[in-house]
């Protein structure tokens, strides 16, 4: 995986290697203001708790460029983490190098490593944005059971669904 | 009637949200054309007052008034009855609308 050392809204800087326990580790791309951000939300807010105990651990990051939007600005990250008690660290990636180095264009956009930090799932966190009662592929869920099992997930790629990130 | 349904093609929801449209103009028995407007770049979206995509207007009105969003390329939010979020309208948000313009 693609190393990185990003400041956290509660002012640590935070890399991978912190979580080198982590059974799973997914860099989660998102942002305060897109909506697809905002509907999955609290589905990686609950999937995340789910599987704290069994070595899972996530980081999000912002990469979208406050100058273009105001909401995503590292103050209201914090507000936002703080409104909705992120189990996990939300970092910004003001130079946007990380978000171009990973490819990441969506948000949100999940990147899922296992322990060896080898890739094993990148997407979606499921099949329905709009309604998580209907979802039918829980992909986030299911890759995450899987390399907990050392099993391949069935569905290791899907195209990310969301908000374009903003650029500089 | 006029209904006005802008996009900006960047947010992956319009095709679905137009199809929503359609399919509620079709059982409110509407036959009214759907001008489509496809929205490209900032300046174009703020003489157009657009506040995000999609957004769906009848007789010039917003389906639902956007309060102080501001104007731009952007995808734009929605609640359900229920108050989560969503990229596009409802099809409850959309009849309404319509019935309230008839």
């Amino acid at each position: 995986m693609i190393s990185f050392a990003l400041p956290a809204t509660d002012g640590r800087i935070v890399r991978p290697e912190d979580f080198a326990q982590a059974r799973v580790f997914g860099v989660i791309f998102t942002c305060n203001h897109c909506p697809y951000a905002q509907a999955w939300e609290d589905r990686l807010i609950r999937t995340q708790r789910d599987y704290a105990d069994r070595g899972v651990r996530f980081v999000l990051i912002s990469a979208n460029d406050p100058a273009r939007v105001a909401d995503d600005s590292p103050e209201r990250m914090r507000t936002r983490a703080q409104e909705k008690a992120y189990p996990f660290p939300y970092l910004f990636d003001e130079t946007q190098e990380v978000a171009k180095a990973y490819g990441a264009t969506r948000t949100p956009e999940i990147f899922l490593f296992d322990a060896a930090r080898v890739l094993r799932y990148h997407g979606a966190p499921d099949d329905n944005y709009e309604d998580p009662g209907a979802v039918r592929h829980h992909y986030l869920r299911d890759a995450i059971e899987a390399v907990l099992t050392g099993a391949t997930p069935a569905t290791a790629e899907t195209k990310p669904v969301g908000c374009t990130i903003k650029w500089k | 009637m006029r209904i006005e349904f802008l996009y900006w093609d960047e947010c992956p929801s319009h095709d679905q949200a137009l199809a929503r449209l359609r399919e509620v103009l079709a059982e409110e028995g509407i036959r009214e054309e759907v001008h489509i407007v496809r929205v490209d770049t900032d300046e174009q979206a703020r003489a157009l007052a657009f506040p995000g995509s999609p957004t769906i207007r009848i007789d010039g009105a917003d389906i639902v008034p956007p309060s102080e969003l501001p104007l731009g390329l952007a995808c734009r939010v929605y609640f359900t009855d229920d108050g989560r979020v969503i990229p596009l309208p409802t099809k409850a948000i959309i009849r309404r609308a319509l019935r309230g313009a008839v």
